[in-house]
C-alpha cells in the first residue's frame, strides 16, 4: 500500500498499491485539455448556453449534438456488433477483441451522456422523460434505450472488473452474461435506428440528399459497419501506447463483414436517391452536394475498394480503411446535424472555440480513462489467453490477476 | 370544440397593437435591440411570441387596394417612411425608371404559433412538455422540459424559441392565450385589433367562412394557408398577395408531422421483442454448435490458433 512516483526519461509513472498509470507528454496534453474543459463547463453551467456557444434560434442544434450525441453514439456503436458476433454467434476467433470493443463502447456512451447533459438547457430536469412519457417521440426511445444499455454495459464490463476486484461476485456476472448479451444487442439496435428516426420529422427542413424516409435504416447500418473500422483505429492506439498488436486476420474478418454492409448501404442510398428523383441534387454544385459526394466517396466507396481487394492484406491499408470509414461515418452525422441544415437555417453556423474545446476535451478525458483501464485491467486480451497481463514485447503493464 | 383564428391579411394596417397586447398580457419584455417586434426586420424570439412583419410587394402582385398601401394611414413605421419617400424622389435623378419603387404596396403579416391540429412540437417532445388542449391551443409546461430543443427542429414553421442567454432557460412560444380561452375570452391579440384582422371562433366554421370569402372574391389568393399545411392548423390565413412573397414557407409537408414517426414508433416494441427472441435463438443454436466443435477439436487435438 504505497504511493509512488517514478521519473523516467519519457514518462512519469504514478502507482498506488497495485494501480498504476504512466504520464507521457501526449497524456499530459490530454490531461491539460480535460482540465481546461472542466473550467469551460463550470462557466457554461453558470452563465447559460449563449455564453460559450454559437447556438441560437436558427441553429438549435450544433457541434455538441452532432459530435457527442450523433457521431459519438455511432462510433461507440461498434460494441454491440462485436457482442453479436462473439457472444451471440460465438465466433471464437473474435473473442480476443470483445473486451476492448465493449470498453470503447461503454466509454463512447459515457461521452455521449456527459455531452448531452452539458448541452441540454434544463439539465436539472434530465430525469423527466422517465416519468413523463412522450412516447411518440423517437428521442424517447433513444433516451430509454441508451440509459438501459448503459446499465447493461456496466454489467457486461462487470465480468471483467470482478476478475480483479470484488471477486466474490464474479460468478453472478458470468452466470447472467448471456442475458446481458441479448439485451445488450437488442437495445442498441433500436436506439441507433431511432437516432436516425429523430430526423424523420425534418422533412422539408433537412437537405433532401440526407433526408429520407429510410434515414433510420441508414443510421442503423452505418453504426454497424463503423464498428470494425473503429476497432482498427483503436488497435492503432493501443499498438502505439502499449505495443499490443491485434492480429491482422481478426481485423480482416471484421472489415469484410463491415464491407458487405457498406455495399448494402451504398446500394440503398443510391436507390433512395433514384426513387425520389434526387440524383440531380448531386450535381447542383452546391456546398451540400460536394459534402455529400466527399462523404460517400472517401467514407464508403474507397473503403469498400480496399476491403475487397488484395490491399486488405497490408497493415497500412487496413489502417487507411479504418480511418476513412470512421471519418466517413463521423462526417455523415455532422452532415445531417449541420451541413444538411444550412439551407434551411439560411445562415451559416460555426462553433465557438469553447464548443470545440469541450468537444475535444470530453474525448481526451475518455481516452485517458481508456488508457488507465487498459493498464490496470484485463482488456487487451492476447491470442487465446484470457488472462495474460503482459504486452506483446513482454513488459508488464498492469496486474490483471495474481 | 377546437378553436381557431382566421387572419385576413388584407385588413392589416401594421399598427402593432396586437404585439403590444401580447407582451402585456404574457408579461414579455421589449427586446428591440436584438429582435424587433414590428417592421421589416421583425422576428420571433424568446420574448417576441408574435410579431408584425412588413413586406414591400409590387402592386401587380397585390390583388387589392387595401388600407395598407395608402401612405397616409397612421401607423408606426409611417414617420420613417416619409423621409424614405423623400430620399426616393431625390434619388430618382440618378436611377433609371425600372428601379423606381412607385408601383409598390405594403403588406403586413402577423406571425405566431400556428397551433397545428397535430403538432410536430408535441410529438417530438420526449418529456411531454408540449401538449395540445381540447380547445386548440398548444401549450408548454416548463416543469417537464429538459431543454433538448428537439421541438425547435420538429416544428415545420420554426416557431419555438429558446432563452439562450439564461442560466435556467425555457422554450417559449405563443400559447394562444389558453387561460383567456378557458375563460371564454378571445386571445389578447385578437381582442385589440382595431381593424378586425383576426376572427376567433370554431376552427371548422372559420375555415368554411374563409373558403367562401376566397371563392366569392377572386382578388384573394385561391389558397387558405393553414388549411392543409402540416395537416392543418388552428390559425389560418387569407391574403390578396401570394403567400410566398410574404415570407410564408410553402414547402411544408401536407401530412401531419407526427405521422412521420408514428409507424416507426408503433412498430418498435414488436421489432424489439422479435429481435430479442431471434438473438436468444441464435445464442443457443451457435452455442451448441460451438460445443460440438470444441469436442471434436479436443478429440482430434488438431486445431491450433496462431
Ligand atoms: S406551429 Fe410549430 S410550435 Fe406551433 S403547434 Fe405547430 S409545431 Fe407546434
Ligand atoms: S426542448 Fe423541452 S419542450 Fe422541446 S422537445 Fe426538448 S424537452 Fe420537449
Ligand atoms: S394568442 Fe396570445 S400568446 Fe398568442 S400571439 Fe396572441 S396574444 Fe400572444
Amino acid at each position: 500500500m504505497d504511493f509512488n512516483i517514478e521519473f523516467k526519461k519519457w514518462f512519469i509513472r504514478i502507482s498506488y498499491d497495485h494501480w498504476s498509470f504512466r504520464i507521457t507528454p501526449l497524456r499530459f496534453f490530454l490531461i491539460l485539455l480535460s482540465l481546461l474543459t472542466a473550467v469551460v463547463l463550470v462557466y457554461r453551467f453558470a452563465f447559460g448556453l449563449q455564453s460559450v456557444s454559437n447556438l441560437n434560434d436558427q441553429w438549435p442544434w450544433g457541434l455538441w449534438k452532432g459530435w457527442a450525441v450523433f457521431a459519438g453514439a455511432a462510433l461507440a456503436g461498434g460494441g454491440y456488433g462485436t457482442t453479436f458476433l462473439v457472444h451471440i454467434l460465438h465466433i471464437e476467433r473474435l473473442k480476443l477483441i470483445s473486451h476492448r470493443t465493449l470498453l470503447i463502447s461503454l466509454l463512447g456512451y459515457t461521452l455521449m451522456l456527459v455531452g448531452l447533459f452539458t448541452e441540454i438547457g434544463r439539465w436539472f430536469n434530465f430525469w423527466r422523460p422517465y416519468i413523463s412519457w412522450g412516447h411518440e417521440s423517437a428521442l424517447f426511445e433513444v433516451f430509454w434505450c441508451v440509459s438501459l444499455y448503459f446499465i447493461i454495459q456496466v454489467l457486461e464490463l462487470g465480468e471483467i472488473v470482478t476478475e480483479k476486484v470484488f471477486r466474490q461476485i464474479h460468478w453472478f456476472f458470468v452466470r447472467f452474461f448471456p442475458v446481458f448479451a441479448v439485451i445488450g444487442v437488442m437495445l442498441p439496435t433500436l436506439h441507433q435506428s431511432s437516432l436516425g428516426a429523430i430526423y424523420l420529422m425534418t422533412d422539408g427542413r433537412l437537405h433532401p440528399l440526407w433526408w429520407s424516409p429510410l434515414i433510420f435504416l441508414f443510421f442503423l447500418l452505418s453504426s454497424l459497419f463503423v464498428g470494425p473500422a473503429m476497432l482498427v483505429m483503436e488497435s492503432v492506439l493501443v499498438g502505439f501506447a502499449f505495443g499490443h498488436k491485434t492480429p491482422n486476420d481478426v481485423l480482416k474478418i471484421l472489415a469484410r463483414i463491415g464491407g458487405g454492409m457498406m455495399i448494402l448501404y451504398l446500394a440503398l442510398k443510391i436507390g433512395d436517391l433514384v426513387v425520389h428523383n434526387e440524383t440531380g441534387l448531386l450535381f447542383e454544385g452546391s456546398f451540400e452536394s460536394y459534402a455529400f459526394i466527399a462523404e460517400h466517396l472517401f467514407g464508403i466507396v474507397i473503403p469498400i475498394l480496399i476491403v475487397f481487394s488484395p490491399l486488405i492484406n497490408y497493415r497500412g491499408w487496413i489502417i487507411t480503411y479504418g480511418f476513412l470509414t470512421s471519418v466517413g461515418v463521423f462526417a455523415n452525422r455532422m452532415n445531417v446535424v449541420i451541413t444538411g441544415m444550412i439551407r434551411d437555417a439560411g445562415v451559416i453556423y460555426y462553433p465557438t472555440l469553447c464548443e470545440v474545446i469541450i468537444s475535444f476535451g470530453l474525448v481526451s478525458t475518455v481516452l485517458l480513462i481508456y488508457l488507465f483501464l487498459c493498464e490496470n485491467f484485463n482488456i487487451l486480451l492476447k491470442n487465446n489467453d484470457s488472462c495474460n497481463p503482459n504486452t506483446a514485447d513482454g513488459k508488464p503493464h498492469g496486474i490483471a490477476e495474481k | 370544440m377546437s378553436r381557431g383564428v382566421l387572419v385576413n391579411l388584407t385588413k392589416c394596417i401594421g399598427c402593432g397593437s396586437c404585439t403590444v397586447a401580447c407582451k402585456m398580457y404574457n408579461g414579455n419584455q421589449w427586446i428591440n435591440e436584438r429582435a424587433a417586434t414590428n417592421g421589416e426586420d421583425a422576428k420571433l424570439a424568446d420574448e417576441n411570441w408574435t410579431v408584425i412583419q412588413k413586406f414591400r410587394v409590387p402592386q401587380t402582385a397585390a390583388g387589392m387596394d387595401t388600407g395598407a398601401n395608402k401612405r397616409n394611414v397612421s401607423n408606426v413605421s409611417n414617420v420613417s417612411n416619409v423621409s424614405e419617400e423623400h430620399n426616393e424622389s431625390k434619388n430618382l435623378n440618378h436611377t433609371n425608371k425600372a428601379d423606381r419603387t412607385h408601383g409598390e404596396v405594403w403588406r403586413f403579416v402577423k406571425r405566431q404559433c400556428m397551433h397545428c391540429k397535430e403538432p410536430g412540437c408535441v410529438s417530438s417532445c420526449f418529456a411531454k412538455a408540449f401538449q395540445k388542449t381540447e380547445e386548440g391551443p398548444v401549450i408548454y409546461y416548463p416543469n417537464n422540459c429538459v431543454g433538448c430543443r428537439y421541438c425547435m427542429l420538429a416544428c415545420p414553421f420554426k416557431i419555438p424559441k429558446f432563452e439562450w442567454d439564461k442560466t435556467i432557460p425555457v422554450i417559449t412560444k405563443c400559447v394562444m392565450c389558453s387561460n383567456r380561452i378557458a375563460k371564454g375570452q378571445q386571445p389578447a391579440c385578437v381582442s385589440v385589433c382595431p381593424t378586425n384582422v383576426m376572427k376567433f371562433g370554431d376552427r371548422n366554421s372559420l375555415l368554411a367562412e374563409a373558403k367562401e370569402l376566397v371563392s366569392k372574391d377572386k382578388r384573394y389568393v385561391q389558397h387558405i394557408y393553414g388549411e392543409e399545411e402540416a395537416g392543418g392548423t388552428s390559425w389560418i390565413y387569407v391574403s390578396d398577395t401570394p403567400f410566398e412573397q410574404l415570407g410564408f414557407k410553402m414547402d411544408i409537408p401536407k401530412k401531419p408531422i407526427p405521422s412521420y414517426t408514428s409507424t416507426y414508433m408503433h412498430s418498435t416494441p414488436i421489432v424489439g421483442a422479435v429481435w430479442a427472441l431471434i438473438l436468444t435463438g441464435l445464442y443457443f443454436f451457435t452455442k451448441r454448435k460451438e460445443l460440438v466443435k470444441t469436442k471434436t477439436a479436443e478429440n482430434k487435438d488438431s486445431e491450433t490458433i496462431e
